[in-house]
């Protein structure tokens, strides 16, 4: 990588003169590719996952792919206090959903705070936002007394005292894992009282919060937020679609970066995630991040929150070639993407696809004239 | 009787209440009725402009705004929302956006517009100056408000209180639209009911014109029929809400066999159907770029294209947000067309200049000539691009705030004091 590389013998040389090149969106919040979103009927389905009902074929995919989105981390929705396993996916349009997983990408789960897991279904629990925090903290007391029934266990085994293993609990395991550090949370939250109370929570309990999702208030809360370590994923400029939305302010992503939390922008949205380096500039306007501030709030900085920096986020000798060809500043409203590459191949590229809806045109109107001629 | 009669003229003239002059200078105007003016100046005189070019002179007690290095562009006007009749989503009693039944012609969008909605100085501060704010659901909705982002009432704030209606065109629905799970009706039902609406339609119009009739001759006064009268007698268009190719077909041509004049609003396929748009000399109100393609073998970016394939096609068409808590991101949904074949100076126009023209405005609002309301914007740059800053704004002459809760929020958590471990 740099000003003068050389081309090998049989490699493809595209001139890109006057272009952007930038790492490939990730989307830290998505539900595209996945056939269903809430297992709702619950206040804790950390037993369900996302993985199960995974749609490959999913036009969203592609569309994603066509705004530069690469990765992307697919929810389950905001239903319940904790919500199902949720899967990280690489873009691979045409692929099988088993070959579009991230290899070696931690799992997650979903939480949710406030009016979503209150609303859903008013005959199962909880109504309130105490209610959500006392089903999360029961939800981890039963698991941490799971796990000394295991602990118990395997050190009974390793001593050579024949021991009777404890029968798997599908809703607790994942709960489990996240107190050893092997599951990411991600927790739909938005207001400051609820964001804190979890916090508190977890901090008592002993788990970490990887990120929290919306938090349309989590600029009340910042310093908190990073002292806790938490990242924070939100939208640009979404506001009062809902009470907990009505103090949401343009200017909080700025806000959280600069009292030192991981940010980034996300869509929650087929349509929104088709634009999501236009969305990230907004915080440029609204609040003052800079350029590069800007394009990390979908890139490097989802990929850390997710914990694949290693692998995507940035264009480093030795990452995944997951890249985005831009006709112009990707920050501009007046750009577009020509090319996108995930693994080094090309996904997406505006120029084929122009070529391609004239041939799908063509075939349409072959087709319909055969019904319409049909004896 | 003399205050009365003052206000009454106030209320013509819909300008909210000053004398007051203002002289901006030094700007780089974009009057969008020729090329861009450097150093060019403006003069605001009762709420009016009075006056646009290089050297003006400002009349004794004017204010003067030296803009040097900025640009003046007229306010833009988001033509198809809710602003100010929704507060919050989610709590239904915060909206007075749909009245129970189909056909309510009589009702008046402008009576519930809220003048102290957060939303307002929200919408305001990114350079929306203006919006027609609608009713919307059923079929007859209520007649529009074209309305300022500025004034202490509704009345203060009404550019026209009561605009064209707002007609929703029925639609041939197999899935019920409340439980698009449920069961699909037949093809021959879901026609038989869209039908029977269409009838109704017709129904309503022709009772018009009997009614248009019956009042010369004295006949009492029908609230809901006399609201249709502006339309029947051709002297407002009606807006009609349609996405679908098929809706929008027939939609047309139904306005074209009753003689009534058409604005098209939605439009999601809008150009699928510009040859028909063309030929019946319909313009759209075009929701916005930044929403999710319809059918899944569309091109991905049919909707940003959209713009510029009516545009080619010599459609008049401005692009609106169709949104009251978004109505702010209106040059965005503007600009996300440029990218895919809509000239920029175009974009600019269809949020500012043709919405104007389009809702019979043009003599008054959306470039900066002599004469008309003085709803202008005062910019770092191009207004369409993200990264500028509008920083001042002026409604009917006046300078208005940019300040808003939002930015009060930003400001008060921005000095929070770091918190003691």
């Amino acid at each position: 990588m740099g000003k003068d590389v050389t081309a090998p013998p049989d490699a493809t040389v595209i001139d890109a003169t006057g272009k952007f090149l930038t790492p490939g969106v990730i989307d830290c919040h998505s539900h595209i590719a996945a056939d269903s979103i809430n297992e709702g009927s619950v206040p804790v389905s950390s037993m369900v996952s996302m993985e199960d009902v995974l749609d490959p074929e999913d036009i969203s995919i592609y569309r994603a792919l066509a705004g530069g989105v690469t990765t992307a981390n697919i929810l389950h929705g905001s239903a319940n206090p904790i919500g199902g396993k949720c899967v990280v996916l690489k873009l691979r349009w045409g692929k099988t959903a088993e070959q579009m997983l991230f290899e070696g990408a931690k799992p997650g789960i979903k939480f949710a705070l406030g009016e979503n897991p209150k609303r859903k279904g008013k005959a199962i629990h909880p109504l309130t936002r105490q209610g959500v925090n006392d089903v999360i903290r029961d939800a981890f007391l039963r698991a941490k007394a799971y796990q000394a029934e295991w602990r118990t266990y395997e050190s009974e085994k390793t001593r050579g005292k024949r021991a009777i293993p404890p029968r798997r609990d599908l809703e607790l395991e994942p709960l489990v894992e996240i107190l050893e550090n092997k599951r990411l949370v991600h927790a739909h939250c938005y207001r400051a009282d609820e964001i804190l109370a979890l916090i508190r929570l977890a901090d008592e309990i002993g788990f970490k919060i990887r990120t929290l999702q919306h938090v349309l208030e989590g600029y009340k809360v910042a310093p908190e937020i990073a002292a806790h370590g938490a990242g924070a994923s939100t939208f640009s400029d979404w506001w009062a679609y809902k009470v907990e939305a009505n103090d949401a302010i343009p200017y909080n992503a700025a806000l959280m970066t600069r009292a030192g939390v991981l940010v980034s922008i996300n869509s929650d949205s087929a349509e929104e995630i088709r634009h999501l380096p236009q969305e990230a500039a907004k915080t440029m306007k609204w609040g003052g991040l800079s350029r590069d501030e800007a394009l990390a709030l979908v890139t490097l900085n989802p990929a850390k929150q997710l914990m694949i920096d290693d692998r995507v986020g940035s264009i480093e000798k030795g990452k995944d070639a997951d890249l985005a060809l831009w006709d112009g500043d990707p920050l501009s409203m007046y750009s577009k993407t020509l090319m996108t590459f995930v693994d080094g191949k090309i996904f997406f590229d505006r120029a084929q696809d122009e070529q391609r809806r004239i041939e799908v045109a063509q075939k349409k109107a072959a087709l319909s004239e055969k019904e319409e001629t049909k004896p | 009787m003399s205050a009365l009669l003052r206000s009454l003229a106030l209320v013509c003239i819909g300008s909210a209440l000053s004398a007051q002059t203002t002289l901006i200078r030094n700007a780089t105007v974009h009057t969008l009725a020729g090329e861009p003016i450097e150093k060019g100046a403006v003069l605001i005189q009762d709420g009016k402009i009075a006056g646009v070019g290089r050297n003006l002179k400002a009349p004794k007690g004017a204010t003067v705004i030296d803009a040097a290095g900025k640009h003046l562009y007229p306010g833009m006007f988001d033509a198809f929302t809710q602003v100010g009749l929704v507060e919050i989503t989610a709590v239904d009693v915060t909206g007075d956006r749909t009245e129970r039944g189909d056909f309510n012609p009589q009702m008046r969008t402008a009576i519930a517009i809220h003048p102290a909605s957060e939303h307002i100085p929200v919408t305001r501060a990114n350079g929306v100056t203006h919006t027609l704010s609608a009713m919307r659901g059923g079929i007859f909705s209520g007649r529009a408000a074209i309305v300022n982002m500025d004034g202490w009432t509704w009345e203060e704030m009404a550019i026209e209180a009561d605009g064209p209606l707002v007609v929703e065109w029925p639609v041939i629905r197999v899935y019920p639209e409340d439980a698009p799970s449920d069961r699909p009706k037949t093809f021959e039902k879901a026609r038989e009911e869209y039908d029977k609406k269409v009838r109704e339609i017709a129904e309503w119009i022709e009772s018009a014109r009997h009614y248009a009739q019956a009042k010369k001759a004295g006949a009492a006064v029908n609230r809901k029929l006399e609201a249709l009268l502006p339309l029947i007698e051709g002297r407002q268009p009606m807006i009609v809400v349609a996405e679908r190719a098929r809706t929008i077909r027939n939609a047309v041509e139904f306005a074209a066999a009753h003689d009534l004049k058409m604005i098209l609003a939605g439009g999601l396929e809008a150009a699928k159907e510009s040859a028909l748009l063309k030929e019946h000399a319909i313009p759209v109100l075009l929701g916005p770029t930044q929403q999710t393609v319809p059918d899944e073998d569309d091109p991905y970016d049919e909707l940003f294209a959209q713009p510029g394939e009516l545009s080619r096609a010599g459609v008049p068409f401005a692009i609106t947000s169709e949104q009251y808590y978004l109505s702010r991101t209106l040059p965005y949904e503007a600009a996300g067309a440029v990218p895919f074949g809509l000239p920029k100076d175009e974009a600019l126009k269809a949020v500012t200049l043709y919405p104007a023209q389009i809702l019979g405005l043009g003599d008054k609002l959306g470039s900066i000539e002599e004469g008309k309301i003085a709803n202008l914007i005062l910019t770092n740059g191009d207004p369409l691009e993200i990264q500028t800053d509008v920083e001042r704004v002026f409604i009917n002459g006046h300078e208005v705030s940019t300040d808003n809760k939002q930015r009060d929020l930003y400001e008060k958590y921005l000095a929070r004091p770091k918190p003691t471990p």
